[in-house]
């Protein structure tokens, strides 16, 4: 790492601390601003576009977006540590999409390694084999979406197609430190067991890949939406039952994986 | 030996059956004691008070009922109905009486008297007329002092008006050698006195109380076990009978002999805790270590078959119950004060022995099931946690912290032991500490500690700044100027320095007068002869006989003053955006606020003595005219847009718990304003002055005789829990927190500090929060914080933070995949939460 990396500038849009349930233990999270999906069901709508934006909440307008120096997150990241040495713990980049701001990621993951605090990000995967080339040596635990097997249905979905997605799984699964496949699951959209089995059966074939998080949709972005003044597609959408969960887990087991219900 | 188990035991149905039966009825207030009392204080009037003591603790214990309650395997009760208390008149009484047709009906903590009873005492109490301790510990006082207490800057009202209770005596030695044994040590100690020396008579005295004192146990204790046969003769079901003989066996032997097995060594142990409690009216009496010194029997009889582990698991289960059968009438005020019946017997669990090896055993954990299966608030259950704790105990130590009961309390052996060692105890002693009532740590057996001597508001202090020592017309503090004339902030600082020595020394004078009076008129032999080296020094623990002696008043709103010190700094020297004039006239009006009625009236009663002091003369009608122009419109709306201008610049300030360094460490600096002046003073007993920084529940009252602070604070509304940050103003979650509070220096506070945590239940829920959980202890305790206690909140919390959603800013709930916190969540998340909760699941 060279000092300049202190000195790069990305776009966040918040910083969460004693988040437990973002890759191991306590950990800070760094919301990247800016994602290339607009998936329906977003919980952090506010997180979509790069542009600074206004959005309402609690009566009061917020600005959302700031642009930061590595050295200025550091700051905040550091105040933690004696919390991620004895959890296990440390800090996940998630967004936005991180890999969205590929010079950004890999300054903050860098010296955040050097730092030797532990590092993990939750991404969508979509971005160029070069961009993920140079940001995997600095990951230590890869949370990775896989939410369609479709490509037809994964872009109405989401707007974009899944084939490059599912081409990067390969690649990072082969190059990460640790990799692990995140599915939202989505009622009307991929919550039935065929559609979570066919994620299930391509991530068991993902090298190295023994774990899969299913997470339950939730509809706790709606108010977000109101206040940014865009409509929310999922209408009333129920949150799907437990036992529907379990009845995905199972399915998702069958494949050889091991299976978490929520992160 | 290290533990060998770490789960639950099964809880044994008469646990519940002795839980039920606690609460069946109301509390009573019992009068024999103060009937036996003035009985043999009528009948020793010419004999050595230290005698007296003696004799009248023999002569209550001498005919006391006995009680044994159905189910019960250790018996010992001071009183004949459960939850119910004895009267304490040689420490003061003249409120019980005052009371007497309120006690029963008031909402703190009310106690049912019968009529009979109010007459025996109605008909007795006269005779206390000037022989209390806190009638002699008011002739002490210097007139100062009795102001600043008047006006509220602190209360020793804890001492002044009860006994000192806080003491945790040597329990392991009593359960080795029985009182037997320290009877042979008290003539021991006898023999080589000789008659010709300078303090003979004094020495002679004391071991006589202690030999008459420590008889009277094992006769009690003698009656019980007669009782206990009795009863066994006449009882139908044969396996009740056969527990009454084996309690009328363990009766016969101890207290008065060394325990032979675990069940003897339950039975010895209750009935010291029981009777330290029918010698005087303190609190906070701490078993302490129990794990450790109850484990040598433990182990013999599980290691020999005599005993099963579910047999010793119903036994602990047993006197975790009857710490709760001890109540302890209060006057209304420290009733609120100290609401819940509580008598803050703290038992701590865990920890190093005196090698500095980690000291968990099976019994640690044994005591964590008690505390589960009871799930009532005594004892006062806590946990010591070092680098060597081991991972399974503080995961199970935190099944019951998510209970919701509050307990246990964590503490940080990092930084106890040498806080300890820097008040003199040796290292030794220091690594067998064990806490006594809320956070105060000690050395068992050796220490008299006073830890709860006052509650030191360091708020009013900054008032004295502002009305240049003046409160409600009266001069009770020094001139430090008039705040106007002030050009820089150390100018201001120094003022506050200044009334804060000022009154810390008043507050000294206070407790040293209130200590003074205790040695004089309610020495205590009893105790004393559990405490090294009353023996040796022929001393009783009241007059200086113990090894180490402490006072150890506590001082709060250390956040508030931080976050008021900062916001005079940077609005008026910094920025200049206002001037003191405007903030001294802001907070005289509360911000513009509505005012209660409490604030009214004190702005009458202003008022009213400024018209007095000039010579006008006053009607009761002219009073009711002052107070309606008062409370109705006091500010013009000009006066109120400018205190609101104020309010939003103070609003924006950074504030303590936020993790931000410069605010940090003028924290710090505001703690030491009153930690280190302390240190100088001494007490009658020899021993020295040490901060605590908690104010018990007491930030709540004492806030409401406060006034409006620079912070921010509205007039009479509560000041910062313990050193904890104010509530609401800690946006950044648990860690953040917690970093904030460890740059306090704990070192220094050495009678201890308390911080509050709240969490909801989910955020503990399932193996990976109790990681979480244990994660954030350790991370706090590796910065040197002293304390953690967790409030797990439950659904009627978040629907009061709900409505009151400023209360509640830093409350952290589970969400879905993460935690948040609560009051940022939508109305619609909410209610889902609390939905959630309701069905109990997540």
């Amino acid at each position: 790492m060279d000092i300049s990396a202190l000195s790069v500038k990305g776009r966040i849009f918040d910083i969460q601390r004693f988040s437990t349930h973002d890759g191991p233990g306590i950990r800070t999270i760094v919301f990247l601003k800016g994602c290339p999906l607009r998936c329906r069901w977003c919980c952090n709508p506010e997180s979509q576009h790069y542009e600074f934006e206004e959005m309402l909440q609690n009566g009061k307008t917020k600005l959302i977006g700031k642009d930061v120096t590595v050295a200025e997150v550091m700051e905040e990241v550091l105040r933690d540590r004696p919390y991620y040495r004895r959890s296990g713990g440390g800090v996940t980049l998630s967004g936005g999409e991180t890999l969205a701001q590929p010079d950004f990621a890999e300054a903050l993951l860098s010296v955040s390694k050097a730092a030797g605090i532990s590092t993990a990000i939750e991404s969508t995967g979509f971005a160029s084999k070069e961009v993920l080339s140079r940001l995997l040596p600095y990951i230590d635990c890869f949370l990775m979406d896989i939410k369609h097997i479709n490509s037809e249905k994964h872009k109405e979905f989401t707007t974009q197609p899944n084939e490059r997605i599912l081409e990067n799984a390969k690649f990072i699964a082969q190059n990460a430190h640790k990799l692990i496949i995140r599915v939202p699951v989505i009622p009307t959209f991929n919550d039935t067991e065929e559609e979570i089995g066919q994620i299930a059966e391509f991530a068991s074939h993902l090298v190295g890949v023994n774990e899969i998080h299913l997470l339950p949709y939730h509809n706790m972005g709606k108010d977000k939406y109101t206040g940014l003044n865009r409509p929310y597609l999922m209408g009333d959408l129920k949150s799907p039952s437990n036992e529907h969960m379990e009845r995905l887990a199972k399915r998702a087991e069958s494949y050889g994986l091991k299976v978490f219900i929520g992160g | 030996m290290p533990y060998t188990f770490t789960g639950d035991i099964q809880k044994s149905p008469r646990i519940q059956l002795l839980i039920d039966q606690l609460f069946e009825e109301m509390p009573e207030i019992e009068p024999e004691r103060v009937v036996l009392l003035t009985e043999s204080y009528m009948a020793t009037e010419d004999q050595p008070i230290i005698i007296r003591r003696a004799k009248a603790f023999a002569h209550i214990l001498e005919h006391l009922p006995i009680t044994i309650r159905p189910h019960e395997l250790v018996v010992g009760a001071a009183t004949k109905k459960p939850r119910s208390c004895q009267l304490f008149p040689e420490y003061s009484y003249e409120w019980v009486e005052a009371e007497f047709d309120t006690l029963a009906t008031r909402s703190a903590d009310p106690f049912y008297i019968s009529e009979e009873t109010k007459a025996i005492l109605k008909k007795l109490f006269p005779y206390w007329k000037g022989k209390t301790t806190s009638e002699l510990a008011t002739a002490h006082m210097s007139p100062e002092a009795i102001a600043a207490i008047d006006h509220n800057i602190f209360t020793p009202g804890n001492y002044f008006y009860n006994g000192i209770g806080h003491v945790t005596v040597d329990y392991g030695k009593v359960l080795r050698i029985g009182y037997k044994g320290i009877i042979a040590e008290a003539k021991a100690a006898k023999e080589k006195l000789s008659v010709a020396d300078p303090d003979f008579a004094s020495r002679n005295e004391f071991l006589d109380a202690v030999i008459i004192s420590c008889e009277a146990v094992i006769n009690f204790a003698n009656r019980y076990a007669e009782f206990a046969k009795t009863k066994a003769a006449t009882e139908s079901n044969p396996v009740r009978r056969d527990e009454l003989l084996q309690i009328a066996a363990n009766c016969s032997r101890v207290p008065q002999y060394g325990a032979e097995s675990f069940y003897e060594a339950c039975q010895s142990f209750w009935f010291i805790q029981m009777l330290l409690q029918i010698e005087s009216s303190g609190h906070s009496i701490s078993p302490g270590r129990f794990d450790q010194y109850m484990y040598p029997y433990y182990e013999k009889d599980i290691n020999s078959g005599k005993i099963t582990r579910e047999f010793a698991q119903e036994l602990v289960d047993c006197i975790w119950v009857k710490l709760n059968d001890f109540t302890k009438v209060r006057d209304l005020a420290s009733a609120e004060g100290f609401a819940g019946y509580s008598l803050f017997q703290n038992l701590i669990a865990g920890g190093q022995d005196i090698y500095g090896n980690d000291a968990t055993n099976d019994l640690s954990f044994h005591c964590i099931n008690a505390t589960l299966h009871v799930l009532l608030p005594q004892p006062s259950f806590s946990v010591r946690v070092w680098n060597g704790t081991p991972h399974e105990f503080l995961l199970r130590a935190g099944e019951v912290t998510r209970t919701g009961v509050g307990l246990p309390a964590y503490y940080n052996d990092e930084v106890i032991i040498p806080a300890l060692q820097n008040r003199g105890l040796t290292l030794e002693d220091a690594r067998d500490y064990n806490i006594i009532g809320c956070v105060e740590p000690q050395k068992s057996g050796k220490t008299d500690g006073w830890h709860d001597a006052a509650f030191f508001n360091m708020c009013r202090p900054l008032e004295m700044v502002f009305s240049n020592g003046v409160d409600k017309g009266v001069q009770i503090g020094p001139r430090t100027g008039d705040v106007n004339d002030m050009k820089t902030f150390d100018e201001f600082y120094d003022a506050y320095k200044a009334q804060m020595i000022h009154f810390i020394e008043l507050m000294v004078n206070a407790d040293n007068a209130i200590d003074l009076a205790h040695a004089s008129r309610c020495p205590l032999p009893f105790q004393s002869s559990m405490v090294e080296d009353c023996i040796g020094r022929g001393k009783s623990l009241q007059e200086g006989g113990a090894v180490y002696n402490f006072t150890g008043p506590q001082g709060f709103g250390i956040a508030n003053m931080a976050d008021a010190m900062t916001a005079v700094k940077t609005l008026v020297f910094d920025k200049k955006l206002f001037t003191l004039a405007e903030f001294k006239e802001a907070l005289e009006n509360n911000y513009g606020k509505d005012m209660d009625s409490k604030l009214a009236e004190k702005l009458t009663r202003l008022a009213v003595e400024k018209l007095v002091a000039d010579g006008k003369s006053i009607t009761e009608d002219d009073v009711k005219a002052v107070y309606l122009a008062i409370s109705e419109n006091r500010c013009s709306p000009e006066q109120k847009a400018k205190y609101q201008k104020l309010l939003d610049e103070i609003e924006k300030l950074p504030k303590f718990g936020n993790d931000i360094p410069e605010i940090d460490s003028f924290a710090r600096d505001v703690a030491y304003t009153y930690t280190r002046p302390l240190e100088k003073y001494k007490n009658p007993r020899g021993g020295i002055y040490q901060a605590g920084l908690y104010p018990v529940s007491a930030n709540v009252p004492l806030g409401a005789q406060t006034g409006a602070t620079p912070d921010g604070r509205l007039a009479n509304t509560p000041v910062a829990d313990g050193v904890s940050p104010a509530a609401g103003r800690d946006l950044k979650g648990p860690t953040a927190a917690a970093n904030s509070v460890s740059k306090l220096d704990h070192f220094i506070a050495s009678n201890g500090t308390l911080f509050n945590m709240k969490f909801h239940p989910s955020a503990l829920a399932g193996r990976s929060g109790l990681e979480s959980f244990v994660a954030l202890i350790r991370g706090y305790f590796d910065q040197k914080g002293s304390h953690m206690q967790f409030n797990v909140v439950s659904r009627e919390t978040l629907r009061d933070a709900q409505k009151n959603p400023e209360k509640y800013k830093s409350l952290v709930v589970r969400v879905a995949g993460y935690s948040a916190l609560f009051t940022t969540l939508s109305r619609s998340l909410q209610d889902d939460i609390i939905n959630r909760t309701e069905q109990g699941g997540f």
